[in-house]
């Protein structure tokens, strides 16, 4: 009794007699309904500004409400008000229900609303706390129905933490992964998904089309953070266990599952997205997304708008079409058109370089391509290559080499022994749309002749490869494909017995001096 | 039960080795295997081979196990072979019996023993029952006994009882009689006997004959030196000179011989060649010593040649030429208001100079700048200077008192004495400033730094020549010939050097001045060590990318590297050579610079300069190799479209890091058109790319023309360098149109116009037509010739021609083969052999089935015979 007085006089100097108040309020509350009224110091603190006071606070109402659930003391059924309650015929024993049910009720508003606190902290805690709550309203449902008929879950509650969290004005990054603990429980999974989708279309048509990036980044976090199981029989972990029909209950089939998980993407997918979200879908798009639809072909819409948006979006967009090409039948026109003209000198610089390059020598060794596109490839990227840097060539050259011995009959790019020593220009068009048109088989790769004076050995070495008939192997361009420069500098740098250290025999008596002297002609010590 | 088969075994072999040698000998049994070529000292397992043998044995096996296979082979039930440890082949075969045998006492050991007081159980010894043994029923043992340990003793006792000849014989035919198997064996005893007195005879004899040997060695030897001691003194006996006049006239030829050589003029050591060890000796005691001067002058010394003649002798002087210089030093101490530090005198700074100049290239020009410049440089020099002197006036304290005064009128009057009038003339000021002089200038001594914060305390505060002049020094002071731990220092020196080069560059502003004058002693230092040089630089430029290729991963593009990784790129280029088609520094260099161009974003005219310093170190870079770098080209054409005033217009085409539009695709478009009148070129300030101010538009417009100037040039050096390359024109393409049609010549100052004329005339005037790309001519193939082709043979026995892994792989295969042909050829044995088997059975049971039918008939024929007589008896 004494310290829960003691609160008002110095409830700042000594936060830990605080937290044993807490426990001593939320025993004497428990004990005996004497003390109910106890129960609003709680929620008073509960609004506490300190933070250290809302947490143990939370921690207070966890511990209360949830015994209150376990033991039934909440109101069960459709809620009466308050006064009503007072008012009407009702035995103390409900009375005492009906008021403890409104301050639960009271208690998950404050909650809700801690979601939005500044601290993680805080947010953290009520997260727990609601999902703690959501868990016992599972197991000792809060509505009065024939549960026989019914599956019992506590949706509206998750539904408001769902809807708290994906806030439009804070970015719940933290707050998002901290809740993807919850989502490894199928049940929840299924019905965040549902909520998600709700949410999405309720706060974008008000937006009315507009771009929200930090309420739609906090979406796709949290969509990114559903691990979807893969098989049926995966789907044991539940937070609510029906006791009857559970085989009926839709949370329990995969298949609805899916269903769901594609029905929250189609729906995120359907408005307008910023840029970097749009490149970072596309980058998870044919692992994490595709897979777990139950209709990947309705991705098509999306996968062919991003792939004529150019650009690095279009290089992305380029794997979620191969799977669907390859395993889902997708029939795309003018594909290898387009991909063709995807090749820009950006193309060796780009972050997504290494992808791009693996698709696109998957799409190209198909040996039922006609040489003429295959020709105008292989010209186009060595053309490219004049302005590629050194880690792109030792990739593309072998692509290059890889294309002509796959395809015999592009040899002549590199070896066309004519009669009679002519000159001529050459006759590829580079600016020509269609691989069909630009001539490429009549030119050769005077590009790679020109890379054999690059000034790196290894590249100079791989363009001497022209000057011979090629072996039949074909090279092995995964190694290369994500060679970084300073991998390409550690093979220089990398001690070793033999090397020596030649030396420049100029004496060097000035810094700005030596080979030329172009540094000193345009600048000087100062 | 383990004696019988071991008999039969020994039987086997005897029979067996009779069998083998027959049949070895038997032609008709042998195949001899024809060699091709007999090799000497080779020896052949397979040169004989016995087919009959093997085949036989090959069906005994195949009797063994195939057979019997084959027998069991629809038959469920098994014989198991319970003995114990027979399988095991760990197991020593003693351990087997052992563990037998207990095993066999234990189950004999059963139920109905267990009141059985050692009855059944028998004990024996050397497999004879005990009981047996008890019964004393054998005497032979006893008298084997004795036969065996006694055999001295029988042929002692025949001799010590008088036996003689006749007894011992009638003992020995006794014996004959006593025992049955005994009788070879006693003669061979006597014999032995025998042996042995003659054996111990021979020895005595021969133990005599070497003792008499030995007698006659140590006379002759007594003889021997006899002589010897006769011609030791000199006087040799006349017997022995009668005796060996040979002897000795050899003796007196050598000694004439050597007498001789002794006389002989020897030749005289010339003055030898000086080593470098020797010169850098010299060198480094030529520095101390002028050190050693130089820190006498400062302490106003004077020249020290005889003018301190009557020096005092201490009484703790231990004579080591170490002198506790009571007239050397004094304390610091004021003297009518100015210091009391004694004056140097002319002669003293005419000496210095020439030693100076003695010191050759390095000290060029020193001596003045040493005078002139430095004085204010080195207060705190001087500040510890006068604490060394201040301690070490503790040790003369109380002469010093006195001895001032007169000191200094003594040396005075020695000044006078030397110089004459005109010294007197000097007046106090002038001595003083020149003293200061003296101080300020620098030790000719310094240890090698041990850590970078060592030679940054060295170097700091000195003007740039002195810090060359200090680096220069302590390399030759710690020479690596001088003592064994220098190379490591110098090589150490290397790496702090580069740091603190990379220091000076980061400073604001960057000491490039200093970085500048110390470049030839890196150069030199690296010229010394280039292992050190080379990792150092190495290291720099690995951090350096590594860092880079962080940031680039992080946020996809990187900044521009600080000025000192630029100093370190030009550092590389002239120490080490760029040409080279593969270098372990230059090559990671260029990587570098090729990194840089490709992944720092130009956001602002420093950046710019930092970029275009790094083209015209690319350009240095390929300048003799002309190797294309296509990272250049791109950079230098992106900064070109950065000045292009509307880039709205289409057909230009930028590589990353440039944009086509944004922010900063504006940096080189002049707010001002007006401001090309007034600009003349000016080399620009390698600090810009640090830090730069420019205060009004104009000066800025100007900055940005330098910087376009700067481009232009770099695009017609690389013009005339990819001049040759077959795609110069599709390289050169985007600064064509750039040029023509964007950047069109009228908008530029005159001096850029020539320069933009110059270059589309470059780009327009290369050749345009190629020939076709063929492959390289093979050399024909050279027609097989009939003579044989020689060649030298090192390792017999081994494949030539093949890498290892190669070889291997053939052995392998090779391997396989055999082992695969040879299981075949079991396998048909196999089925032959069982398919023999299977006919033997059926041709068996036919032969069973005919004779019994033949023996049915037989009695069927008797009995009807027996029937048809029985007929006819009864007919009759």
């Amino acid at each position: 009794m004494a310290p829960a007085k003691k609160r008002n006089v110095s409830s700042k100097a000594n936060a830990k007699k605080i937290k044993i108040d807490f426990e001593g309020i939320v025993e004497r509350i428990l004990k005996s309904r004497k003390h109910a009224n106890d129960v609003f110091d709680v929620l008073e603190f509960l609004q506490s500004e300190k933070e250290k006071d809302v947490i143990c606070a939370v921690d207070a109402c966890c511990k209360l409400f949830c015994t209150l659930l376990k033991r039934k003391d909440l109101f069960i059924g459709k809620l009466p008000g308050e006064d009503e309650a007072i008012k009407g015929e009702h035995s103390p024993d409900e009375k005492y229900k009906i008021f403890m049910r409104h301050r639960y009720n009271n208690c998950v508003e404050i909650l809700l609303e801690h979601l939005h606190h500044e601290t993680h902290e805080v947010k953290e805690s009520a997260l727990c706390c609601l999902m703690k709550f959501a868990a016992e309203q599972g197991l000792h449902p809060l509505e009065d129905l024939d549960w026989s008929e019914y599956f019992s879950f506590p949706r509206e509650l998750i539904q408001a933490v769902v809807h708290n969290i994906l806030s439009q004005s804070l970015d719940n990054s933290l707050l998002i992964s901290r809740f993807q603990e919850f989502l490894e429980m199928d049940d929840i999974r299924y019905y965040v998904m549902s909520f998600i989708r709700d949410n999405v279309a309720t706060v974008m048509n008000k937006s009315k089309g507009a771009v929200l990036p930090v309420y739609q980044s906090n979406v796709f976090t949290l969509m990114l953070n559903i691990n979807m199981p893969s098989q049926e029989t995966e789907l044991t972990n539940f937070m609510v266990k029906q006791e009857t029909k559970h085989e009926d209950w839709k949370a329990a089939k995969l298949h609805d599952h899916k269903r769901a998980f594609e029905r929250m993407w189609l729906g995120f997918l359907k408005y307008k997205l910023p840029n970097s979200m749009y490149k970072k879908i596309l980058v998870v798009l044919h692992d994490s997304i595709l897979p777990h639809m139950s209709k990947p072909t309705l991705m098509i819409d999306f996968l062919t708008a991003a792939y004529d948006v150019g650009g690095a979006i279009s290089l992305l967009a380029l794997n979620g079409l191969f799977v669907l090409i390859h395993q889902h039948n997708l029939d795309y026109p003018d594909f290898y058109k387009k991909l063709y003209n995807l090749l820009e000198p950006s193309v060796f610089h780009v972050k997504y370089k290494a992808r791009f390059f693996h698709l696109a020598n998957l799409f190209l060794s198909s040996s039922h391509l006609p040489v003429y596109l295959v020709a105008a490839f292989a010209k186009r990227l060595a053309r490219l290559a004049l302005t590629a840097p050194p880690t792109a060539l030792l990739m593309v050259l072998p692509f290059i080499y890889n294309l002509i011995r796959r395809h015999p009959s592009c040899r002549v790019l590199i070896h066309k022994p004519s009669s009679e020593d002519e000159l001529l220009e050459d006759p590829y068009v580079m600016e020509e749309v269609d691989p069909a048109l630009c001539h490429a088989l009549e030119s050769s790769l005077w590009e790679i002749k020109t890379l054999q004076k690059h000034y790196h050995p290894d590249v100079a070495k791989a363009a001497m490869l022209i000057n011979t008939p090629m072996t039949e192997q074909e090279d092995d361009i995964s190694e290369v494909l994500e060679i970084t420069s300073y991998e390409l500098m550690e093979r220089d740098l990398k001690p070793t017995e033999s090397k020596s250290f030649p030396l420049e025999f100029e004496t060097a008596a000035h810094l700005l001096e030596g080979r030329g002297e172009v540094l000193g002609r345009h600048f000087c010590l100062a | 039960m383990g004696k019988a088969p071991k008999k039969k075994n020994l039987a086997d072999k005897v029979r067996k080795a009779k069998a083998a040698t027959e049949i070895k000998n038997n032609p008709f049994e042998v195949k001899i295997n024809r060699k091709k070529f007999d090799v000497l000292g080779r020896k052949s397992k397979h040169d004989v081979g016995l087919p009959g043998v093997s085949r036989s044995k090959a069906i005994i096996k195949r009797k063994e196990t195939l057979l019997k296979e084959y027998k069991q082979k629809n038959k469920s039930n098994k014989f198991i072979d319970r003995r114990l440890g027979e399988y095991d082949a760990k197991m020593a075969p003693e351990d087997k019996i052992l563990q037998r045998f207990a095993i066999e006492r234990q189950r004999a050991h059963g139920k109905r023993d267990v009141y059985n007081l050692n009855e059944e159980e028998e004990l024996t010894h050397y497999g004879q029952s005990l009981a047996e043994i008890e019964k004393f029923n054998d005497t032979v043992g006893s008298d084997d006994e004795s036969e065996e340990k006694g055999l001295l003793s029988a042929e002692l006792t025949a001799s010590h009882f008088g036996g003689g000849g006749g007894l011992l014989r009638k003992k020995t035919s006794g014996g004959y009689q006593e025992d049955e198997q005994g009788g070879q064996k006693i003669k061979s005893r006597q014999e032995l006997i025998e042996e042995l007195i003659q054996k111990s005879k021979q020895e005595k004899r021969e133990r005599q004959v070497q003792k008499e040997e030995a007698q006659e060695l140590t006379e002759k030897l007594d003889q021997d030196w006899k002589s010897i001691q006769a011609l030791m003194v000199k006087k040799t006996p006349k017997a022995e000179n009668v005796d060996k006049p040979e002897e000795k006239a050899k003796p007196e030829e050598y000694d004439m011989m050597v007498r001789e050589l002794g006389f002989e003029m020897k030749a005289q050591p010339s003055e030898k060649m000086k080593s470098p060890e020797e010169l850098a000796k010299e060198e480094k005691e030529k520095l101390q010593k002028l050190e050693a001067d130089r820190l006498r002058r400062m302490m106003g010394d004077e020249g020290g040649d005889g003018v301190q003649s009557q020096v005092h002798m201490s009484a703790d002087d231990l004579n080591d030429g170490f002198v506790l210089d009571k007239h050397d030093k004094k304390t610091l101490a004021y003297q009518d208001g100015k210091w009391n530090i004694e004056e140097e005198t002319e002669d003293d700074k005419e000496e210095e100079g020439e030693s100076e100049k003695e010191e050759g290239s390095e000290a060029e020009g020193e001596n003045e700048e040493d005078d002139d410049d430095d004085d204010e440089d080195d207060v705190e020099e001087e500040g510890e200077e006068g604490s060394g002197e201040d301690e070490d006036g503790h040790s003369d304290l109380e002469s010093e008192q006195e001895s001032e005064n007169e000191e200094n009128d003594e040396e005075e009057e020695a000044s006078s004495s030397r110089q004459q009038q005109q010294q007197q003339t000097l007046n106090r000021e002038e001595l003083k400033a020149r003293q200061e002089a003296a101080k300020a200038e620098l030790p000719y001594t310094f240890a090698a730094p041990e850590s970078y914060e060592d030679l940054k305390d060295l170097l700091h505060g000195h003007t740039p020549d002195n810090q060359r002049l200090i680096v220069a020094r302590t390399q030759k002071c710690n020479h690596p010939s001088l003592a064994a731990g220098n190379k490591l220092k110098l090589q150490k020196l290397v790496g702090f050097l580069m740091e603190y080069m990379g220091e000076l560059a980061t400073r604001s502003p960057p000491e490039l001045g200093t970085i500048d004058k110390l470049i030839p002693e890196l150069y030199a230092l690296c010229q010394m060590f280039p292992e050190a040089a080379g990792k150092s630089m190495q290291s720099i430029l690995g951090d350096a990318a590594h860092s880079m290729e962080e940031a680039v991963e992080v946020k996809g593009h990187a900044a521009f590297p600080t000025l000192d990784m630029l100093v370190y790129l030009k550092v590389t280029a002239l120490l080490f050579p760029t040409s080279d088609f593969r270098h372990p520094v230059t090559t990671p260099a260029l990587l570098f610079i090729s990194l840089t161009l490709t992944k720092c974003l130009v956001r602002s005219l420093q950046d710019l300069t930092s970029g275009l310093v790094l083209c015209c170190l690319a350009v240095e870079y390929v300048s003799l190799s002309k190797r294309f770098l296509p990272e250049l080209i791109n950079f230098l054409s992106g900064t070109l479209h950065l000045a292009v005033q509307d880039k709205a217009s289409a057909g230009c085409m930028v590589v990353p890091p440039f944009r086509l539009s944004g922010k900063y695709s504006d940096l080189l478009v002049l707010s001002n058109s007006e401001s090309c009148s007034s600009w003349r070129k000016e080399n620009l300030p390698l600090s810009a790319t640090q830090q730069l101010e420019l205060k009004s538009d104009l000066n800025k417009d100007h900055y940005r023309l330098n910087c376009l100037s700067t481009c232009l040039d770099l695009v017609k050096r690389c013009c005339l360098l990819y001049k040759d390359l077959t795609s110069f024109t599709h390289i050169f393409q985007p600064i064509r149109t750039l040029l023509s049609k964007h950047l069109s010549s009228h908008m530029l100052p005159s001096p850029l116009q020539e320069l933009h004329s110059e270059i589309l005339e470059a780009i327009s005037s290369a050749s345009v037509t190629h020939t076709r790309l063929v492959f390289e001519k093979k050399k024909p193939i050279p027609l097989k010739l009939f003579t044989p082709k020689i060649v030298e043979v090192l390792d017999y026995g081994k494949k030539r021609g093949s890498t290892r892994e190669e070889r291997e792989k053939e052995r392998l295969k090779h391997k396989y083969k055999k082992e695969f042909k040879g299981a075949l050829r079991e396998i048909r044995k196999d089925s032959r052999f069982l398919a023999r088997e299977k006919l033997s059975e059926v041709m068996n049971r036919d032969a069973e089935r005919k004779r019994k039918v033949k023996e049915l008939l037989g009695s069927l024929a008797t009995q009807e015979g027996e029937w048809k007589a029985l007929k006819r008896k009864k007919r009759k």
